[in-house]
């Protein structure tokens, strides 16, 4: 295996988190240590974390600090070989076949191939980053035909034979984890859980993305969503929740709206479910009150 | 990347880190070893945080045995005493909260709050072990029947079939090169179907005590036959056993199942453990879609309006929801206690659970019934 110590002039994790915050990410210690790991083994970045915690958003930010160009590919149960790897264009390969006539043509030459994410940053591995977001969606079929990509790099389509990356491509899984990953696909990876971040840093995070947000403010919301996720909610808002409601109550705040107020008006972007908001709302003004103090 | 190849004195201490993570019951695979001596290298090390980080990336420990993974690291590296009181997959186990729900006692699945080493002294906990159990007929014909008879829904992937909504065009193509560039057929494919998610929720509280050991045994055998099950308990506390039961061997299974699970034959808070189920989103998500089997006989000593809650919330994300209460062997059951009667309107089938026999029964009759 080749270690690279110096990736793009990032040669320690605290170098890595500099450059992300660049990115307006911000990093703690284990994901910069895990990421830039995963950069320098060679080996693909698995982040694990509740919903909303940014597992995506290192992705791109990664991206964005090598200067690469971003390959999301989504995953959904079902999801297969056609839809991640590659596709003929079986309409143009009839209709060649039908003109062709007496004239010999590779049906399965180059302009009938169509390339998906995969493919796409195998061919490319020096400019691309490769993120395959929430791979707990799919089923294990689509997770085991995962692991030979994983580990080899490469990918065999019959008619053509094998593709293989010239380097090693950056690639970035995230899962939700609404079930167990296979034990096989841990272990190719370099693995980070995301927990949600301290109080600190999620304010800072908060007025990071949200530049019109007070810090008051941003202090109040992380506050409050800290103990939000303390209740027993069947979806506790993740950070993008929490940018969203500062924001949002920053904007109420502004058309006039007080400040207690404000924030309660705006719980509709914190928390998005029904049975929850039914919960939490006999006892939000003391929550507010006490998040705002 | 010479030190590796002849393994100096100084990657000793990593090595054997990584064969006492193998003897508490981590997976670690050679090649996450490699990856560990390559990462430390990398790193520096500057201090022991480096060493640790470097292990948690590459030796990836599960998130819910961190607290474990830190403890035997300080114990490895930073030489500590034993802690006592390990109690490995600490977020698998909720333990559920005293009156009064959403003050400031301990949040759920936080893993300081749950290390069991304070719950000992609070709730009386007792462990159980099983005797060897003989095999029963119920059992061999759930282990032979699940597979085919337990309910099933449309999967997102295609298959061949004589009829289907959709044309295979990789397969027609095909054949039309062998036919000349002339299309004699259209290669069809219809839906695949896949077997549905079955989440087994079993009471362990005192009142269950003659069935709780039976039951157990059986979802082992469910879990053997077919893919997609989950298996929790509850009495005081929400446990999911579906990992240790996952073991081939079912003494083994069974063993490691109870010790896992704390509160056998405790009181029952089934509204409390309901919530708590559903507070957990990874948890909460294997309700959905899912044919949900509740084995307990809905003794409530908790509040009923929050048994009540949780059941109709659990019954809106189930395909069905099943309750199988020993109560309710013999025909024509009516239920008695003020908690069935609760949540009667929300339970697609009451049915009898007073034997495995009963329960197998009516696991294989799910997929004659339609989603409720």
């Amino acid at each position: 295996m080749v270690v690279r110590r110096n990736i793009a002039g990032i040669d320690s994790p605290e170098a890595l988190e500099k450059a992300l915050r660049g990115a307006y990410y911000l990093a703690d210690e284990g994901i910069a240590t895990a990421a830039y790991l995963a950069l320098a083994l060679g080996k693909p970045l698995l982040l694990e974390g509740a919903p909303g915690v940014g597992k995506t958003e290192a992705a791109k930010a990664i991206g964005a600090i090598l200067g690469r160009r971003l390959i999301r590919l989504q995953c959904y149960e079902g999801i297969d070989a056609s839809a991640a790897l590659y596709e003929w264009n079986y309409p143009r390969q009839m209709l060649a076949i039908r003109q062709g006539g007496d004239e010999t043509i590779d049906i399965y030459g180059e302009t009938f191939l169509i390339e998906r994410p995969m493919l796409a940053a195998l061919r490319a591995p020096d400019s691309t980053v490769l993120l395959i977001d929430e791979i707990d969606r799919s089923d294990q079929e689509f997770e085991a035909f995962l692991l030979e990509f994983l580990s080899d790099f490469q990918i065999s389509i019959p008619e053509r034979g094998t593709v293989r990356a010239a380097e090693r491509p950056v690639v970035v899984l995230t899962s939700n984890r609404t079930r167990d990953l296979h034990e096989a696909l841990r272990r190719r990876c370099v693995y980070h859980w995301i927990a949600y971040p301290t109080a600190e840093r999620e304010a800072k995070i908060v007025m990071m993305r949200a530049s019109s947000v007070a810090e008051a403010t941003a202090r109040a919301v992380v506050a409050a969503v800290g103990k939000l996720r303390r209740e027993p909610l069947s979806k506790a808002p993740g950070i993008a929740e929490a940018v969203d409601w500062a924001e949002a109550a920053t904007l109420l705040n502004k058309g006039g709206a007080r400040w207690p107020d404000a924030f309660k008006r705006s719980i509709g972007v914190a928390l998005k479910d029904e049975e929850d908001l039914a919960f939490i709302s006999p006892r939000l003004d003391a929550l507010i009150a006490e998040a705002a103090a | 990347m010479n030190e590796e190849h002849q393994l100096p004195r100084a990657a000793r201490i990593f090595i054997t880190f990584v064969a006492l993570l193998r003897a508490n019951g981590f997976a670690v695979a050679p090649e996450q070893t490699t990856a560990f001596l390559e990462a430390v290298t990398l790193l520096g090390p500057r201090g022991p945080e480096d060493i640790r980080q470097a292990g948690l990336a590459t030796l990836a420990p599960p998130p819910e045995r961190r607290a474990t993974y830190d403890m035997l690291f300080r114990i490895h590296f930073l030489g500590d005493e034993e802690i006592a009181g390990d109690r490995s997959d600490d977020e698998e186990i909720v333990r559920l909260q005293e009156e009064g729900r959403g003050d400031d006692s301990p949040p759920l699945a936080d893993e300081a709050n749950e290390s069991g080493e304070m719950a000992v002294r609070a709730e009386a906990l007792t462990e159980r072990r099983f005797g060897p159990g003989g095999p029963s007929d119920a059992l061999h014909r759930l282990a032979r029947e699940a597979p085919t008879r337990l309910p099933r829904r449309r999967g997102h992937r295609r298959m061949r079939a004589r009829r289907g909504p959709w044309a295979d065009l990789r397969q027609t193509l095909r054949e039309t090169v062998r036919n000349d560039g002339e299309v004699m057929r259209l290669v069809r494919l219809k839906r695949r179907s896949r077997p549905r998610k079955l989440l087994l929720l079993i009471d362990v509280s005192g009142s269950m005590k003659a069935r709780s050991e039976e039951n157990l045994r059986l979802a082992h055998t469910l879990l053997r036959a077919t893919p997609n099950v989950e298996v929790f308990t509850f009495g005081t506390r929400l446990t999911r056993v579906t990992r240790a039961l996952q073991l081939k061997r079912r003494e083994q299974a069974l063993a490691a199942a109870a010790h896992l699970v704390s509160d056998w034959d405790g009181g029952t808070r089934i509204g409390d453990a309901l919530q708590a189920f559903l507070a957990v989103p990874r948890f909460g998500g294997y309700a959905r879609g899912a044919a949900v089997v509740v084995l307990s006989d809905g003794l409530e000593r908790g509040d009923l309006s929050a048994l009540r809650d949780a059941v109709a919330k659990l019954s809106r994300r189930a395909w069905r929801l099943s309750w199988l209460t020993p109560l309710a062997a013999g025909a024509g059951f009516v239920p008695q206690t003020e908690a069935l009667i609760a949540i009667r309107r929300f339970v697609d089938d009451m049915a009898d659970g007073g034997s495995s026999v009963a329960v197998v029964a009516h696991m294989l009759s799910l997929r004659q019934r339609r989603a409720a």
